[in-house]
């Protein structure tokens, strides 16, 4: 045992320290919340006040209610969100399933190939990617959104699905050839399920950025039906800006879904940044 | 012998993943570098070689503009290395201490702000920091600063800085999380053999760890740096596609996205937008490929 790492003055500076970042993260976000449920006059004379019985208002809900489509757009979001990351996990594990359990011609390139899209970000092909939507009459629709959200996360879920399908063992998928299972039989019954951890890494890094990107639906699908929560929050706040409660609302009602999300998954995402998924 | 049949199964399970990644990234990809070769003439696609680049660089109307984001990326990325990734590094430092209580509690509020969309993080802060509503100026006045107090993200001088803040705020999980989990991969041996030459605290950090986890910190700074060339959304909800006052939180996303998209009185033109954003698509090549053939081999690795 070592003093020096067990000093009570070390471990109260690192508390501080910890704190004081603590505290920076989550002030932007409580300050926002808290005067969401107060009333115009309370939120510009004190700021900083938790909402009391004279202060406290939903006027702010009231309005984004009335004028926003936020159920729309939630149900948009969680859509795009689901499907797409339906078909990541999906095709992202087939295709891992045959570069990692086969060998073939091409095997290697094939893997390369597929890798590539982990450094190049899908935005650039922005253009030509809205043409195309534009000529097969996608734009203005989920399955836009959808199949541009399931390529960009095709190459990290191939990657990271193939590193731990690498890992099952030989003997069982062998077993199960000799009892005669077909292949696919193999990769659904008895891969599918031992890599099921390292699919819910993947889903969980895949969700926060589809969920929360504002580029594609911008261009993508900006009509009213198909607005997703972000588009819809930036929308509505770009034109609610001098009404404060409202802004306040809907920032909170956009923090909120999250929020839950993240307090459901967030054991799984940091099990699976720090098991090293992506080293 | 009869020749093994052909392994269908291979083509059924590539398939999906191979045809929706190649129609919808990779042709794109390439079909935006070829479409940056054309332009509008009479209505019609024309072909111009390289005139879009030379218009690009040489046209003053349009060079001054990619010059200003070209540089304001620069200094967008500058301020995320020197601000975002020191302070994730110090904060995995902290967490990672094995007698650390509630270090769980912390590192997933930490990353609370990661979490975030843009548009909830560009509006909060512009919330925030409105003289209008005072909370800035009023925090600042407890502590007796007040003088210093401006409309950062109003003024032409501070507005880029006070975003790339902003941006940092709201990335420092990441590289907290990665740098973390590299942390906790170095064997208790190696800082106890450090500990017996008398190696503790915060020069074991500086000698044993720091040289470990630099390939993770190389991973870092290429993630950084991709992200921050490639960034467009919180200066869109922050400042508009006008990227103001007066252009001064201009970057290439948004530089691309008036272009291509046009804004107000400017007409968009897909063609110089395609011509940008071959100029993104060349500069993260560059950075990439900077970072694995000079930096990732000469690093040394050290087996653990």
């Amino acid at each position: 045992m070592n003093k020096a790492r067990t000093n009570p003055l070390n471990t109260a500076a690192m508390h501080g320290a910890l704190i004081l970042y603590t505290l920076i993260a989550l002030f932007p976000v409580f300050v926002i919340l808290i005067n969401s449920f107060k009333s115009r006059k309370a939120i510009f004379r004190e700021p900083l006040a938790l909402p009391d019985a004279d202060s406290f208002s939903m006027i702010g809900y009231q309005t984004v209610m009335k004028q926003g489509d936020f159920f729309l757009y939630f149900q948009n979001s969680m859509i795009v969100t689901v499907v797409s990351l339906t078909f990541i996990l999906l095709f992202g594990a087939m295709a891992a399933f045959a570069l990692s359990e086969y060998r073939f011609k091409g095997n290697m390139l094939m893997g390369l190939y597929l890798a590539l899209g982990i450094m190049i970000p899908i935005r650039i092909g922005t253009v030509a990617i809205l043409e195309m939507m534009v000529a097969t009459g996608l734009v203005n629709s989920l399955m836009a959104l959808i199949l541009v959200y399931t390529a960009q996360g095709l190459p990290l879920a191939v990657f990271i699905l193939s590193e731990f399908m690498r890992q099952v063992s030989d003997d069982l998928k062998n077993a199960g050839r000799i009892d005669g299972l077909s292949e696919y039989t193999i990769f659904f019954r008895l891969v599918l399920p031992l890599v099921r951890p390292a699919m819910a890494t993947v889903a969980v890094f895949n969700m926060i950025p589809i969920w929360n990107d504002l580029w594609f639906p911008l261009i993508l699908a900006p009509a009213e039906e198909t607005k997703t929560l972000t588009l819809g929050s930036q929308v509505f706040i770009g034109q609610f800006v001098t009404d404060w409660n409202a802004v306040l609302s809907a920032l909170s009602m956009a923090i909120l879904p999250v929020l839950i999300l993240y307090v459901i998954f967030s054991r799984q995402l940091i099990r699976g940044i720090t098991s090293g998924a992506v080293k | 012998m009869s020749r093994p049949r052909f392994r269908w199964h291979i083509v059924v399970f590539l398939a999906p993943a191979v045809l929706v990644y190649t129609a919808v990234m990779i042709f794109p990809l390439f079909n935006t570098l070829r479409l940056a070769l054309y332009s509008k003439v009479d209505k019609e696609r024309v072909f111009v070689g390289l005139q879009n680049f030379i218009t690009l660089l040489g046209d003053p109307l349009w060079s001054d503009q990619f010059w200003n984001a070209l540089g304001n990326n620069f200094w967008f990325f500058l301020i995320h290395m020197l601000v975002q990734n020191p302070i994730g590094i110090a904060l995995a430092a902290i967490l990672s201490h094995p007698r650390l209580r509630f270090a769980a509690f912390y590192r997933s509020v930490i990353f609370i702000p990661t979490i975030l969309s843009f548009v909830i993080v560009g509006f909060a802060w512009k919330l925030i920091l409105s003289p209008i509503w005072g909370i800035a100026p009023t925090m600042l006045d407890a502590v007796g600063l007040k003088s210093l107090f401006a409309p950062w993200l109003g003024k032409e001088e501070y507005a880029l800085t006070a975003l790339s803040l902003i941006s940092v705020w709201q990335f420092v999980g990441i590289p907290m999380m990665l740098i973390y989990a590299a942390l906790l991969s170095i064997p208790e041996e190696i800082l106890e053999a450090g500990e017996i030459d008398g190696i503790t605290g915060m020069s074991a950090f500086w000698k044993i760890k720091l040289p470990l986890i630099l390939p993770s910190i190389g991973i870092i700074s290429i993630l950084t740096f991709v992200g921050n060339f490639n960034a467009f959304d919180l200066i869109y909800t922050a400042q508009g596609a006008l990227a103001g006052p007066d252009f001064s939180t201009d970057i290439l996303g948004t530089f691309m996205y008036r272009t291509f998209f046009g804004f107000q009185l400017q007409l968009g033109d897909p063609y110089m937008g395609s011509a940008i954003a071959s100029a993104m698509f060349a500069i993260i090549l560059i950075g990439v490929c900077l970072y694995l053939f000079g930096i990732q081999t000469r690093m040394r690795r050290y087996q653990l």
